[in-house]
């Protein structure tokens, strides 16, 4: 017979097994999509429409990031433009959201007045709105204000759409600040606002840096608004230029996803340089615990 | 060094009245504790004294200096924050060095400060580490330690010792005593514990509802409460309390005991009033255990409820004029429940208070 430490012994690493077995096929549904992306944007567009599928290329090639760069008439589109574009309306909407958010977060977590829970519900509320939704009416506004096709439209658009959820994600990290701390900083010799530089807002950056990512990553993969709001090389961003692979009856699905490779190299290399930002667990050991 | 005055100082929230026109004066180099139950008002008035909490009315003055409307930072004050608050981020040197280098201090002149204080405290190993890497009675070192650096006018403790363990709380106790000695500085120390209260302050203010209830000396707010919630609030175990009514020179219980008027009150009370009587454990005793040699004695047979013993004494429970009460045998025996013995009740040590208004009945 066998004796129950074995068999527990035993259960516990099937368990284990059958854990890294999961976590491998969900990690395969997350990366496919995109390790299929870099693939095709390396191989001619036979490869990529047979059927059934092709799983290990034949011959790759980087036609398609040479083309996408030789400039328009040589199958190139102004992908620099689109890239300064992007670039711009993300990181200054970032900015701009974050500033709110810090404001508006730390004004929730630590003061009282009239109207607060009010006015954090309406703030929430404005999330349940599907952006696509407002496009129209946007449009109509933008026109009339003549900020259609200018950073300045999609900035303002962007950084609406992102302070709800900064104020909402930075108020949760302030609160977990403990207020004897900025007050023991008052006493030490700090006005408000030093002790919120040096004491509360250390405290808070994982927060900070993850409400900056998220604003981030929404500014520079919005596709419904920016179509509806760009119109040139002015201020179109990458996933807008997407579209400009399309045609009438065809779609350069090789070309698309090069593009698509462009856009998500700086977006990954972000994440990677806020990541070491984002380790928490700084708060303890403020308070007794 | 400074001393402390709060002059009709006032609270309110809204409708609630947590201070009311307090008026308090700290010597320069006092330890003076606040103490009273939760809700009392103690932690808003030490609040208000290192100004993170404004005040309705009222003056704070330090040294000479009207200090009412001026920022924490400007009052030179040190508070301990029963939390520690500590800066998480921040090593042990950089902790204590804050106040310091916020002053914009020179780099030696915080070093020597900061070691100084950690030579005091004996935290000189802690001091690269960070708060989370320390345990309870090393943070609050830390933090009193913080305090000393800024070397203030007055510190400020907020029940500074309520987070550590029983064993800890007595070691730091004593700690902060010597620390006072040593420094000499003023101190106000808010604690709902009055075993703290009596053993570190020159002076107890008992607080009730926003109001002092009595303010003196350990030994006078223990011998000679003003109040019937300060005689209850003061003493471990707590004062035995009965309540009766004056006639034919004896005071007679619920349950139709009687005890004699004890002769100190005689002229203090009229027949028919109510009152309520209170006597200390140490003050009624098996006969031969007690800690006094007794003045005007009163024997009674009583039968023992329980017994609690501690070794060095013993706490009986007996049931007396309706109530039980708690009693403090010295030099204990062995003695069983349900026995009954000789008890001897001083009635030259009982307290009376007047039954309405529960002020202490005491002339002289």
């Amino acid at each position: 017979m066998m004796d129950a430490n074995q068999s527990s012994r035993i259960r516990k690493r099937l368990t284990r097994w059958a854990l890294n077995v999961a976590l491998f096929i969900a990690m395969a549904i997350i990366c496919l999509p995109g390790l299929w992306i870099v693939l095709n944007s390396l191989r001619p567009t036979v490869e990529i429409m047979a059927k059934p599928p092709v799983w290990i290329p034949r011959e790759l090639n980087f036609d398609a990031y040479v083309a996408m760069f030789s400039g328009v008439g040589a199958g190139g589109i102004p992908v620099l433009d689109y890239f300064r574009n992007s670039i711009i309306i993300a990181t200054t909407s970032t900015v701009i959201a974050l500033a709110v958010g810090m404001a508006g977060g730390y004004a929730f977590a630590r003061y009282r007045f009239r109207g607060k829970s009010g006015w954090f519900i309406g703030l929430m509320l404005t999330r349940t709105v599907p952006g696509i939704a407002l496009s129209l009416p946007l449009f109509f506004l933008y026109a009339r204000l003549g900020i259609i096709d200018t950073h300045f439209g999609l900035i303002l658009a962007y950084v609406a759409m992102n302070v709800p959820f900064t104020i909402w994600l930075i108020d949760g990290f302030f609160r977990q600040v403990p207020k004897d701390l900025s007050e023991a900083a008052q006493i030490d010799g700090c006005t408000r606002w030093q002790a919120f530089w040096r004491v509360e807002f250390p405290l808070a950056r994982p927060g900070i840096a993850s409400a900056g990512i998220f604003a981030f990553l929404t500014a520079w993969n919005e596709f419904a608004l920016a179509s509806q709001l760009t119109r040139s090389t002015n201020s179109k961003t990458l996933p807008v230029g997407l579209l400009d692979y399309t045609a009438e009856f065809t779609i350069d699905w090789r070309g698309m996803c090069a593009l698509a490779v462009v856009m998500i190299v700086p977006a990954l290399l972000l994440t990677y340089a806020v990541q070491k930002h984002l380790v928490s667990g700084l708060t303890s050991g403020a308070i007794k615990g | 060094m400074a001393d402390l005055s709060l002059r009709q100082l006032d609270k309110k929230y809204g409708s609630f009245h947590a201070v009311k026109g307090l008026d308090l004066h700290v010597e320069d180099g006092e330890f003076v504790a606040l103490v009273g139950p939760s809700g009392c008002g103690k932690s808003t008035t030490l609040r208000m004294i290192a100004g993170l909490e404004e005040i309705s009315s009222g003056d704070i003055l330090i040294g000479d200096r009207v200090v009412n409307d001026l920022a924490p930072r400007q009052r030179n004050i040190s508070m301990v924050f029963q939390s520690y608050a500590l800066y998480p981020h921040m090593t042990v040197r950089e902790n204590m060095g804050f106040t310091l280098k916020i002053a914009g201090r020179p780099e030696a002149e915080i070093e020597t400060a900061v070691a100084d204080a950690a030579r005091a405290l004996e935290i000189e190993p802690l001091l690269d580490r960070r708060p989370a890497q320390l345990s309870g009675g090393q943070r609050q070192r830390v933090a009193m330690g913080r305090a000393i650096v800024r070397n203030p006018d007055v510190f400020l403790f907020d029940e500074p010792l309520s987070n550590l363990d029983a064993k800890l709380r007595g070691q730091m106790r004593t700690e902060i005593k010597r620390l006072h000695a040593r420094l000499g500085s003023t101190v106000v120390y808010v604690t709902h514990d009055q075993i703290e209260a009596m053993t570190l302050a020159d002076r107890i203010v008992i607080m009730r509802d926003g109001l002092i209830e009595q303010a003196g000396s350990p030994d006078e707010v223990f011998n000679r409460p003003a109040t019937r919630f300060v005689a209850g609030f003061i003493g471990s175990p707590p004062m035995n309390m009965a309540e009766g009514v004056i006639q034919d020179g004896l005071i007679r219980f619920g349950d139709g005991e009687t005890l004699p008027l004890p002769a100190q009150f005689r002229d203090a009370v009229t027949a028919g009033q109510r009152v309520t009587l209170g006597l200390r454990p140490d003050d009624i005793y098996p006969v031969g255990h007690g800690l006094h040699a007794g003045e005007a004695v009163e024997t009674r047979p009583l039968e023992v409820a329980l017994t609690e013993p501690l070794g060095n004494e013993t706490l009986l429970f007996v049931r007396f004029g309706g109530v039980e009460w708690t009693s403090r045998m010295l030099n204990p025996r062995d003695l069983r429940r349900g026995e009954t013995v000789d008890f001897q009740i001083d009635l030259s040590r009982v307290h009376l208070f007047d039954g309405e208004s529960g002020r202490s009945l005491r002339t002289a």
